[in-house]
């Protein structure tokens, strides 16, 4: 039965969580060098473009039709036989493609987050290419084995709520290998490229953190006292953590910022996503406050150290995020707050905590190296970074040939 | 005393200060400007940009140097900014009369460097 307060409440929802793509533009755009705005926003636009139709071809299917394989194959290619009837396995109460369109903008958002990774040096012919085929070879796979009927993490007991390891860890590790592998862009040493407008950054956290709200209190599926926790814990999240991270700044720079304080707030929206529908509000503080600690050592201390050029922080804050975020759920879980879900170690079950170990080292092995396979295809095929003239001039300029801004008028 | 002007691509300000800094040639004015030479806003980098009319964009360069610094200063100028295309840009030399240090209110060669 089709229950009309749930179908709202997702199809909102969605229209929220695909806000977040565009809110991520901006928020990555305002980070780059001016030369290369246009580029950011056009590769995260593309993406939606893109995704929304290998989604309702076949990227669905994959990723969500029932099966115990290595994904969930091609029963639903071209959404063969996903109506406008609810599908009771996996919400009983809204029109299945109402769940699917919800799912498309996680499939959307996740490879758009990996941009940070390479930006400001990736061919764009070279990004669409690897962006479709880590869409399908990565994204669709691992979202099958967490959430997919039949998904070997999903059956293992792996709590995600709505995304820590299929979007933010998965995108996170590949962003670290794509940063890996393309390597720093020129003239980092001599002259560290500053944000070139930090208004946009916040703009950007701004749109992500009230998309946020649709992609985790939608991820209850329903509206009800489930979507009401999930919100709740979502801001109490992000306000801890941005709180925390300007602290920290406080402490060791002398003066707080607003770059510092818009990263910790999605360093907090990433670290609660896993576990925004199993944890009450007190241990949503302690993720939030927590997980700025370990963001800002992983930006700040680690990157330096190792000197990957992760030029946006991809990695340092989706994949750090997103790694405390799934093992936090297997510590703070609680039934009391869900009671399909599971205890975690701090409420007597420490076998929960194993599980999401599982699940996390299962998404940084198998993407890990899928994504450097892709990456070294794509190279091999139509070579991925752009030329040292080209990467000089600018993105906008020798990718779409066009500007983000003028000199006079 | 002389006041030197180079008009440059802007891709190549950071060669050009790097070649700048081989030379100890440390203090340099930089701005972003429009314009355009020879080429009339078709050189290969600027095709399709319509939105600047035919001008371009360049970065000027204003640095004041003592006369044994004149020569260094130029030949590291060509050679961060020299590609042997059209809109390269150009460099002029002007006479400087006089130089005061806001901060000390020395005055003449002392307060170039």
């Amino acid at each position: 039965m089709v229950n009309a307060g749930d179908t709202a409440w997702v199809l909102v929802s969605s229209a929220l969580v695909l806000l977040m793509t565009p809110g991520l533009a901006f928020f990555y755009g305002g980070m780059v060098r001016k030369k290369n705005m246009l580029s950011v926003l056009m590769q995260c636009f593309i993406i939606m473009c893109v995704l929304s139709i290998q989604w309702v071809l076949f990227g669905y299917s994959l990723s969500f039709a029932p099966g115990k394989g290595f994904w969930g194959g091609f029963g639903w290619a071209g959404l063969a036989g996903v109506g406008l009837e609810p599908y009771a396995d996996y919400a009983a109460a809204i029109p299945h493609q109402a769940f699917m369109i919800f799912q498309a903008m996680f499939a959307i958002i996740t490879p758009a987050l990996i941009i940070g990774a390479f930006a400001e040096r990736m061919k764009f012919s070279a990004f669409l290419l690897f962006t479709l085929l880590w869409a399908t070879f990565v994204y669709d796979p691992l979202c099958h084995w967490v959430w997919g009927i039949g998904g070997w993490l999903r059956n293992l007991g792996a709590l995600d709520f709505a995304g820590g390891t299929v979007v933010h860890i998965n995108a996170g590790i590949a962003a670290l290998v794509t940063a890996l592998v393309i390597g720093r862009r020129k003239n980092l040493d001599s002259n560290i490229p500053a944000p070139h407008n930090l208004p946009f950054v916040v703009l950007g956290t701004g749109l992500l953190w009230f998309g946020w709200f649709g992609f985790n209190a939608g991820s209850a599926l329903a509206a009800n006292g489930l979507a009401v926790n999930a919100f709740v814990v979502t801001n109490t999240a992000a306000a801890a953590a941005g709180l925390s991270w300007a602290v920290i700044e406080w402490m060791r720079n002398g003066k707080p910022t607003i770059f510092g304080t818009a990263s910790g707030a999605v360093a907090g929206l990433v670290a609660i996503t896993p576990a925004a529908g199993f944890v009450s509000v007190i241990p949503a503080i302690i993720i939030g406050i927590l997980v700025s600690v370990f963001c800002f050592t992983a930006v700040t201390v680690i990157k330096p150290k190792l000197g990957y050029d992760d030029s946006l922080d991809a990695f340092g804050v989706h994949c750090v995020g997103g790694l405390w975020g799934a093992l936090a759920t297997g510590l703070f879980a609680s039934k009391a707050v869900n009671p399909a879900g599971a205890d975690g170690l701090f409420f007597g079950n420490p076998k929960q905590f194993l599980i999401q170990l599982t699940a996390v080292s299962a998404t940084l092995i198998y993407t890990f190296v899928a994504t450097a396979v892709i990456y070294k295809l794509v190279n091999l095929l139509i070579g991925v970074r752009v030329n040292e003239k080209e990467e000089l001039m600018g993105l906008d300029l020798t990718q779409h040939r066009e500007r983000a801004y003028t000199v006079l008028e | 005393m002389k006041l030197i002007i180079a008009i440059i691509q802007p891709y190549k300000l950071e060669e050009v200060k790097e070649e700048l800094y081989k030379q100890e040639v440390n203090l340099i004015t930089v701005s972003e400007v429009l314009g355009h030479g020879r080429q009339k806003g078709i050189t290969e980098v600027y095709r399709g940009a319509k939105e600047t009319g035919n001008l371009l964009r360049k970065v000027r360069l204003e640095i004041a140097v003592n006369e044994n610094f004149v020569e260094p200063t130029i030949k590291a100028i060509i050679k961060g900014a020299k590609t042997g295309e059209t809109g390269d840009g150009k460099i002029f030399v002007l006479d400087l009369k006089e130089c005061i240090r806001i901060r000390t209110e020395e005055r003449g060669s002392v307060a170039i460097g």
